[in-house]
C-alpha cells in the first residue's frame, strides 16, 4: 500500500496473479506499508460508507472510520516481491463483451485440478476477431468477441485459468474499455482498465485441438424457447440423483423431457419445440445441460444434432423458426443410456 | 441388555487354512508337509499356513523372512486369489441355501442365523454337520463349525473346533463355556488391554465377569463395558446379510521403499486396474478415487477426490490417483506402501460420452479384458505398462488372511 502524490495505490501479487488498483486520496505523508491483505478486505467489507483514514503508529496501522477502529500489524515492506510489469497492450475490446464472453466459456472449463491445462479458457486471437475456447471433456464452449488489436493481423494464443478471467471478468470489465496486454514470448497476460490492472501467469501445456469437435453437418435441428426449457430441465431433474440423465425426446413441434427410473420417482413433462429433421431422442447429464442453457441470453435456443450419440450444439436464436447465431456455440456430449 | 425370549441359533463358519488347502487340491503330494501360501520375498507376509507349519509358530499376517526362520523347511506356495475368490464364492451359495441370512466376513469365513431354518433342515448341529459335508464333498475342503446363541460365543467355537471339526455351545452352556477361557478369547482384547487386565490380576473370562463393569470402565474406558456384557455371554448383534459394498481398494506394500515416482505410478496403475475389474464385476461405478500413501517411517496419508465422471475404467482411477499422489510427490521420499481405493458408487445410471473416444474405448476394452479373464484365467492379458513388473515388488495380502 503506497501513498503517494495524490493517490493511493493497493498491490498485491502471490506470484500467479498480481493485482494493482490506484484510488485518489488526501496524502499527509508519503510511504509504502504492507499489511495482510486477507484482513483488510475484511475490516474493508465491514466498514460504513464514510472516508477511511489509515494511519501508521510503529509498527501498526490504524484503520479508522466514522466511529471504528482497527489496528493491523504491518509486515516488512522490504521482503515484499516485486509486481511483474504489464506485457506490451496488444488490443482494446468492450468491457461488457469481454465480460460476458467470459461468463459464456467458463461454465464449461474443468474443475478439476488434475487436468491442469482443461482448467484454463483458450483465447485464440485472429486479427480483430477473439476466440474464447473451454472444454472439461464433456462439453465445449465457444464463443467469439471483436476486439480492436493494435497491430493489424495480429495472429497469437493465450491460455488463460478461467479462474482468474472470471475475476478479471468481475472486477475490471464493468466501465467501458478494457486493455489487453500480451506480450510475445512473455508467460504473462495482462488487463487494464483505467487505474487498476491485473496480470497472470499462463497456463502452460498444449491445449488440445478442439474446433474440430463442432459437427459439420448437423442434419436435425430443434428450437425450443429457453427459459422454459431451463425451468423443466430444473424441475425434472429434481428426480435425478447425481450423474443420472435427463432424457429429451424432440418430435414433431414438441420436447419431452424425462427423468428417474421407474421404481424410485420419474418425473416427466413436456413443451413447445420447433424440430426440423428427423425425431431424435438423447441423454445429457441435467447440470451439463442446465449450465449450458443458463449461458444464452437469447429467447430461443437451437439444439443441432447428428445423431443421438454424437455431440449436440446448442446456438441462440432470436425467433422459432429465425436462423441462429453461432457467436456462441455450447457443445455438449450425451449420456449413453444402459438399453441404447 | 436383556436376553431374547427365544434363543437364536447362530453358525460361524470358518474354512482350515484356506489358502493351503484350496492349494492342497492341485498338490495332494503336500498333505501334512510344512506349507506356506504367500510371496516369497521381501517384505511380503504369510497369507495362509498349514496346521504342520503352525505347530512351529508361524501365523497368518507374519513376515515372510520370521516364518522361513520358524520352518525352513516349508514348502513355499505363490497366491492364486482367482481360485480362492472362485472356491469362496461356492462356499457362500452353499451358506444361502440354508439360509439368506448369511454375513460374510472374508472369502473364507461367514456368520449364519438359523433360527429361521431349524423347522426345515433340523437342529443346528443337523444344520453344521450339513454344510460341513457339503463342502467336504463338493470342494474337498475342511471346514469348522461354531454353533452358539450368538455371534461371538459362535466365533469362540469354531475356533476351538480347528481344525476339520464343530462345536456346539448350547444357549445354557453358554457362561461356564465362556469363564474356562483366557482374557484373550474376548473380541477386542489384544495385547495392549491384555497387559492392562493382567495388571489387575484379572486373567481369565470369569475374573472379567466378577470385576464390577465401572472398574472395567476406568480401567479400558468403553471397551471395559463390552467385555464385561461379552464375559457374560451377552452379544446381541444380528446377523447382516451382505452389507452392500460401500468401497472396494488393493494396496501394495513394496519389498523395499521406492524412491521412483515413475514406479509408484505404474504402482496405481497396476492397483487401478485390480479395483476396476472388481468394479465391473460388481456393476458399479466409483464416484471418488481415494489413495493412502505410508513413508518409510510409517507416517500415512489418505487423499480422495471426486471423479468428474463415475467410473468403472482403471485409466480413469489412475489418472485420478497418480494426480492426487503427484500433489503429495517431495523429492526424497521413499514409500513403503500405496493403496488405491474406489468409493461413493453409483448404479448404471448411463455413462457420459466425453469427447476423447479414448475414454469410452478403456472402459470397453477393460470389459473385453474381463471377458478374456473370464475365459482364460490367468491368461495374464494386461496393459503393456504393467507386463514388466518393476522389480523387488512383492504383493501383500489384500483379502484378510485365513484361519
Amino acid at each position: 500500500m503506497t501513498a503517494e502524490g495524490g493517490s493511493v495505490t493497493l498491490a498485491g501479487f502471490d506470484y500467479e496473479i498480481s493485482a494493482r488498483i490506484e484510488i485518489p486520496a488526501d496524502i499527509s505523508e508519503e510511504g509504502t506499508i504492507l499489511v495482510s491483505g486477507k484482513l483488510l478486505a475484511e475490516i474493508t467489507r465491514s466498514l460504513p460508507q464514510a472516508q477511511v483514514t489509515l494511519e501508521t503508529e510503529g509498527s501498526k496501522v490504524l484503520v479508522a472510520c466514522g466511529r471504528s477502529r482497527f489496528n493491523l500489524a504491518t509486515m516488512p515492506v522490504a521482503e515484499y516481491p516485486d509486481l511483474p510489469a504489464l506485457p506490451e497492450v496488444a488490443g482494446v475490446v468492450d468491457g461488457e463483451s469481454f465480460a460476458q464472453a467470459i461468463t459464456q466459456v467458463i461454465v464449461a472449463a474443468s474443475k478439476d485440478d488434475t487436468l491442469p491445462v482443461l482448467t484454463g479458457v483458450k483465447m485464440e486471437i485472429e486479427d480483430d476477431l477473439i476466440t474464447f475456447l473451454a472444454t472439461d471433456r464433456y462439453r465445449l464452449a465457444m464463443r467469439e468477441v471483436s476486439w480492436r488489436p493494435h497491430t493489424p493481423g495480429l495472429s497469437t494464443s493465450a491460455l488463460v485459468k478461467a479462474k482468474t478471467l472470471s475475476e478479471v471478468a468481475k472486477t475490471l470489465a464493468g466501465a467501458g474499455e478494457l486493455n489487453i496486454a500480451l506480450g510475445e514470448n512473455s508467460d504473462l497476460i495482462g488487463f487494464q482498465t483505467g487505474s487498476r490492472r491485473t496480470t497472470s501467469l499462463l497456463v502452460d501445456g498444449d491445449y488440445p485441438k478442439i474446433r474440430s469437435l463442432f459437427p459439420d453437418n448437423t442434419p436435425i435441428h430443434a428450437t425450443v424457447a429457453t427459459q422454459s426449457l431451463v425451468e423443466v430441465v430444473r424441475r425434472v431433474a429434481v428426480v435425478a440423483e447425481r450423474n443420472t440423465p435427463v432424457r429429451l425426446a424432440f418430435t414433431d413441434g414438441q420436447l419431452s423431457l424425462d427423468a428417474g427410473t421407474g421404481e424410485d420417482a420419474k418425473a416427466e413433462e413436456t413443451i413447445e419445440a420447433h424440430l426440423d429433421g428427423e425425431e431424435i431422442t438423447v441423454a445429457f447429464n441435467p447440470a451439463y445441460l442446465s449450465e449450458g442453457l443458463n449461458a444464452f441470453n437469447s429467447e430461443f435456443v437451437r439444439f443441432s444434432f447428428t445423431s443421438a450419440p454424437k455431440p449436440a450444439m446448442l446456438t441462440a436464436q432470436d425467433s422459432l423458426e429465425g436462423s441462429d447465431s453461432d457467436a456462441y456455440r455450447y457443445l455438449v456430449m450425451p449420456v449413453r443410456l444402459p438399453n441404447n | 441388555m436383556n436376553e431374547t425370549a427365544r434363543p437364536r441359533a447362530i453358525l460361524h463358519v470358518d474354512m482350515d487354512a484356506f489358502f493351503v488347502s484350496v492349494e492342497l487340491l492341485e498338490r495332494p503330494e503336500l498333505i501334512g508337509e510344512q506349507v506356506i501360501v504367500g510371496h516369497p520375498a521381501g517384505r511380503s507376509v504369510v497369507l495362509s499356513a498349514s496346521y504342520e507349519c503352525r505347530a512351529l509358530g508361524v501365523r497368518s499376517a507374519m513376515p515372510m523372512s520370521t516364518a522361513m526362520r520358524l520352518a525352513p523347511q516349508a514348502t513355499v506356495i505363490e497366491p492364486h486369489q482367482e481360485q480362492y475368490r472362485l472356491a469362496s464364492r461356492r462356499i457362500m451359495s452353499i451358506f444361502r441355501d440354508v439360509t439368506p441370512a448369511v454375513q460374510q466376513l472374508s472369502v473364507d469365513e461367514a456368520f449364519l442365523d438359523v433360527t429361521g431354518s431349524l423347522r426345515r433342515l433340523g437342529s443346528p448341529p443337523r444344520i453344521g454337520q450339513s454344510i460341513r459335508d457339503q463342502i467336504r464333498s463338493e470342494l474337498s475342503l475342511p471346514a469348522s463349525v461354531g454353533i452358539a446363541k450368538n455371534m461371538f460365543v459362535a466365533k469362540i467355537a469354531s475356533t476351538r473346533a480347528k481344525p476339520d471339526g464343530m462345536l456346539v455351545i448350547r444357549p445354557d452352556e453358554t457362561v461356564p463355556f465362556l469363564h474356562t477361557l483366557p482374557v484373550s478369547a474376548l473380541w477386542g482384547v489384544g495385547q495392549r488391554t491384555g497387559e492392562v487386565l493382567a495388571r489387575a490380576g484379572i486373567h481369565s473370562v470369569r475374573d472379567i465377569a466378577q470385576t464390577p463393569p465401572a472398574t472395567l470402565g476406568k480401567m479400558l474406558g468403553s471397551t471395559g463395558a463390552k467385555l464385561y456384557e461379552l464375559a457374560w455371554g451377552r452379544d446381541e448383534r444380528a446377523v447382516e446379510p451382505v452389507r452392500e459394498e460401500k468401497s472396494i481398494g488393493a494396496e501394495e506394500t513394496f519389498a523395499e521403499d521406492v524412491r521412483d515416482p515413475d514406479v509408484l505410478h505404474t504402482e496405481f496403475l497396476r492397483l487401478a486396474h485390480r479395483v476396476a475389474e472388481r468394479l465391473r464385476r460388481a456393476g458399479k461405478l466409483a464416484g471418488t478415487v481415494a489413495i493412502k500413501v505410508r513413508y518409510e517411517d510409517f507416517r500415512t496419508v489418505s487423499r480422495s477426490r471426486r471423479l468428474p465422471q463415475a467410473s468403472s475404467s482403471a485409466v480413469a482411477l489412475a489418472e485420478s490417483a497418480t494426480g492426487l499422489f503427484d500433489a503429495l510427490w517431495r523429492d526424497g521420499d521413499a514409500i513403503r506402501l500405496v493403496g488405491l481405493r474406489a468409493e461413493q458408487f453409483s448404479g448404471g445410471a448411463g455413462v457420459q460420452f466425453s469427447f476423447e473416444r479414448s475414454d469410452a474405448n478403456w472402459e470397453s476394452a477393460e470389459a473385453a479384458m474381463d471377458r478374456i479373464r473370464d475365459r482364460f484365467a490367468d491368461s495374464g492379458v494386461k496393459p503393456a505398462t504393467l507386463l514388466n513388473r518393476p522389480a523387488g515388488g512383492a504383493r501383500a495380502p489384500e483379502e484378510k488372511s485365513d484361519g
